[in-house]
């Protein structure tokens, strides 16, 4: 499977009429139209028409997005620079590991790993020209191999355990998202619709493997749709906070690590040349003798992994089981839609991309955000609002471009053009 | 699609009644059921051999069908012929009696496929128009949620049920005209495009659900769509308890679909939405505008979602709660894919996926819900195979997905 089928005389052209213009195209354009301003105003704009929002419905923007900032423990920095200062010049000085903040940014942090690696499961297709829709699917895949593995084999050593169970669940996401590659590879079929079709069999299926008298659900608790425990050894090990209490995994390493090879591998790689050469122009890569039908089934694959990835650290990091209701609410594979779009599809861009919408997604949750400011389950939708007119203007290249060349007839600015 | 003229041992037969192959392969599918039914109340045959005779004779008319070129529906026999013998093995072999008669309620089981199927075909129609002309609609599912809330909360505010379907469809309409902006005039990506349609519809009525209704949710006494009584028919047998007290959406879905039938297939209109979604330069150089046509189209798909989702909520539910069209938007898409993208095929598919989850919920007392969690999978994997083309290819508008420039 890993190499495509001989090319039948006459079959569709994955990239042929009806293909969606290349997205590769148009990140190229995002280039050009100035780089890192452009997602930074979409932020920015997207913020304030949250902010209108909240003041329309005759609440406080400010104090809104300032009691959201609080809860995504952020300010955890500040307290960490004034230890530095401290430290530096000598004076007293504790570090601030168990302070509010720091709690808060363990839980925000914790978000952000399967964020970031599912915002690279969509980039990385986006960089092969296919739109991964499927990446919720892929994570909730890679989840329930977690529970799987990890509830499985009782006496294995700890590490052993884990790199087994993480590995394994990362390789049911790629098979899931593989699926999707081949069908687009084989039959041409859209990845959009593949993808979204796989997501809600995902959903069922896992809907009915921990539902009541599911061969999932957990024994002892009869009358709950949960799954069992995963073992011990199978947990991620906390390395701040109190692993009692929800604290920060070394998933985020793994998450980090990710990043690099998702670099790594776009740009130092005979595979990375070709999914991005795929990405640019399909026709023009097959003309130089590049397979695009394994790029396609392998850019899914590896998409699939990424997330997959992310649900196995979710699941061995701190969450241990998964519940009947937790598998329709979650809408991490979806957020990593706005990461990767809002990131531009780079390393660096799905970062601190995801670093935003982790924060955001902590902020207003109701374990964090202050209620007597605003009502966190009215804060929880707006990030929703956020979030789709980040995903609505970074998709309108066009209008961003409008925006930039207007910038361009400014005075000063076309005084600095002349210069250049 | 095949004209028909294909008579097999047909020569004195009007054409109407000609064997055509794909006659042939329609009524395999037909026979696929018929073997599945014969295990099932009333008739409730207890041995396997009379199920499997008509199944094999359904088997045999998908062979016939395919060798004579027919593929899709040939496949579609076969594919019922064997879940005729699997139905009818498991009916018989493994389920009792009394089971098999609580689930299968023929009357009860149509009424409430009908149910379910309303809101999709509203959407599937609507996703038709916009697909037809160029534009993908991934977008269906935050445009039947917009309607969803906004019919109740119209209903709710102005108390009358016409006043929450106003509301709805303008608050659908409005959407889709956002999502047609950056469709067509800025060229966005038509799927990024849509994804982000859906999460501010899903962002915008919850925020608007919590602010207005708080964690109480929705009143018990909001004016509600009525249904119709059929009178003299209600006590007949199986009509009365099937068809005798339906929603009055269920009846103006019907009168949709055929309007939608004439307008796409019969009228200049539906003419100009075809041509400008398979081939936009040559629409336009024959003077039809392809913009107007595509916001007309993309609007329209809101509007139709809208109502769809109001059903949902003042028609169905009578409530409204965040994200309650679960997924809804994406089978109703699926519908139109399944139907390859044309009003009866999306109603047949939105029908089958009705009956899916009308049957899901019925199995749920008898075989356990967990079962029922399983089934809702079905459509999904039906769509799914018809998009890889196991059952012969869907075709999509060549244009689709494409953004016009205009020249």
């Amino acid at each position: 499977m890993s190499t495509g089928p001989p090319v039948a005389a006459g079959a569709p052209a994955p990239g042929g009429p009806g293909a969606v213009p290349s997205v590769a195209r148009r990140l190229a354009l995002y280039q050009r139209a100035g780089g890192i301003v452009t997602p930074l105003l979409t932020a920015m704009f997207a913020f304030m028409m949250g902010g209108v929002v909240v003041l329309a419905t005759g609440h406080n923007p400010i104090a809104t997005y300032r009691a959201i900032f609080k809860g995504t423990g952020l300010t955890w920095f500040g307290e960490f620079a004034e230890w530095l200062f401290r430290l530096a010049t000598f004076q007293s000085h504790v570090f601030p590991g168990d302070t509010d903040a720091a709690l808060n940014l363990q839980q925000t942090l914790i978000v952000m790993t399967p964020l970031m690696l599912t915002g690279l499961a969509v980039a990385f297709a986006f960089r092969c020209g296919l739109f991964n829709i499927g990446a919720q699917g892929q994570y909730l895949v890679g989840q329930m191999a977690a529970v799987g593995f990890g509830t499985l084999w009782a006496g294995l050593g700890g590490t052993l355990h884990l790199f087994l169970a993480v590995t394994l669940a990362a390789l049911a996401g790629a098979l899931w998202g593989g699926i999707a590659g081949f069908l687009k590879a084989t039959v041409g079929a859209h990845e959009v619709i593949t993808t979204i079709m796989l997501n809600w069999i995902a959903i069922w299926v896992a809907a009915y493997l921990v539902g009541l008298g599911g061969p999932m659900q957990d024994p002892s608790q009869a009358f709950f749709p949960i799954s069992s425990t995963i073992h011990e050894a199978a947990k991620l090990p906390v390395f701040w906070g109190d692993a009692e209490l929800q604290g920060l995994h070394v998933g985020l390493f793994i998450a980090f690590a990710m990043l690099v090879v998702y670099w790594t591998t776009l740009n130092r790689t005979t595979l990375g040349y070709e999914v991005r050469a795929v990405g640019f122009n399909p026709e023009a890569a097959r003309y130089g003798g590049i397979s695009v039908r394994r790029n396609y089934f392998l850019a899914m694959a590896i998409s699939g992994f990424f997330a997959g990835l992310a649900g196995a650290l979710d699941i061995l990091g701190w969450q241990f089981h998964i519940a009947q209701a937790d598998i329709e609410a979650s809408t991490i594979g979806f957020i990593g839609i706005a990461v990767a779009l809002l990131g531009r599809n780079t390393a660096v861009g799905v970062f601190f991309a995801s670093l935003v919408f982790a924060g955001l997604y902590v902020g207003t949750s109701t374990r964090q955000l202050d209620p007597s400011v605003f009502d966190p389950e009215l804060a929880s939708n707006l990030t929703l609002i956020i979030q789709g007119l980040v995903v609505l203007f970074v998709g309108a290249d066009l209008l961003i471009l409008y925006v930039w060349s207007a910038r361009r007839k400014l005075p000063w600015v076309r005084g600095k053009a002349a210069q250049a | 699609m095949s004209s028909g003229t294909a008579a097999v041992g047909g020569r004195d037969l009007p054409a109407w009644l000609a064997v055509t192959p794909r006659r042939v392969g329609i009524a395999g599918i037909a026979l696929g059921a018929a073997a599945f039914w014969l295990a099932l109340p009333p008739l409730l045959t207890r041995t396997v051999i009379w199920p499997i005779i008509v199944a094999v004779l359904a088997l045999a008319a998908g062979a016939f069908a395919i060798r004579a070129g027919e593929r899709r529906v040939g496949w579609g026999a076969v594919a019922s012929g064997l879940v005729g013998i699997v139905g009818a093995v498991w009916a018989t072999q493994w389920s009792s009696t009394s089971d098999l008669e609580e689930v299968f309620v023929w009357s009860a089981l149509l009424a409430a496929t009908l149910r379910f199927a309303t809101p999709l075909t509203f959407a599937a129609i609507g996703g038709m128009f916009s697909e037809r002309s160029g534009v993908t609609n991934i977008a269906l599912e935050g445009k039947m949620l917009a309607g969803a809330f906004f019919g109740i909360w119209g209903a709710d505010r102005y108390g009358s049920w016409e006043a929450g379907l106003g509301i709805a469809m303008l608050a659908g309409g409005l959407l889709a005209l956002l999502h047609a902006f950056f469709a067509i005039h800025l060229r966005a990506d038509q799927i990024v495009g849509g994804t982000a349609i859906n999460f501010l519809a899903l962002g915008l009525t919850g925020y608007l659900f919590i602010d207005q209704y708080g964690s109480e949710g929705t009143g018990a006494n909001i004016s509600q769509i009525p249904d119709v009584h059929l009178p003299g028919l209600e006590d007949v047998y199986f009509i009365g308890p099937s068809i005798g007290q339906l929603n009055l959406l269920i009846w103006l879905s019907f009168a949709l679909l055929i309007a939608s039938y004439l307008v796409m297939f019969r009228m200049p209109l539906g003419l100009r939405i075809r041509s400008v979604g398979e081939h936009p330069r040559a629409a336009d150089t024959v003077g039809i505008s392809v913009y107007g046509i595509r916001y007309f189209a993309v609007t329209l798909s809101g509007v139709l979602a809208a109502l769809g989702g109001a059903y949902l909520s003042i028609g169905l539910v009578h409530s409204f709660n965040e994200g309650m069209t679960k997924g809804r938007g994406f089978i109703a898409l699926a519908a139109v894919i399944f139907g390859n993208w044309r009003p009866f095929g999306a109603f047949g598919a939105a029908l089958l996926f009705g009956f899916s989850s009308a049957l899901a919920l019925r199995l749920g007392p008898a075989y356990g819900t967990n079962y029922g969690t399983l089934f809702q999978a079905l459509p999904y994997l039906l769509t799914l195979i018809a998009v890889a083309g196991v059952i012969g290819r869907s075709i999509p508008p060549a244009a689709i997905g494409r953004p016009y420039r205009k020249q």
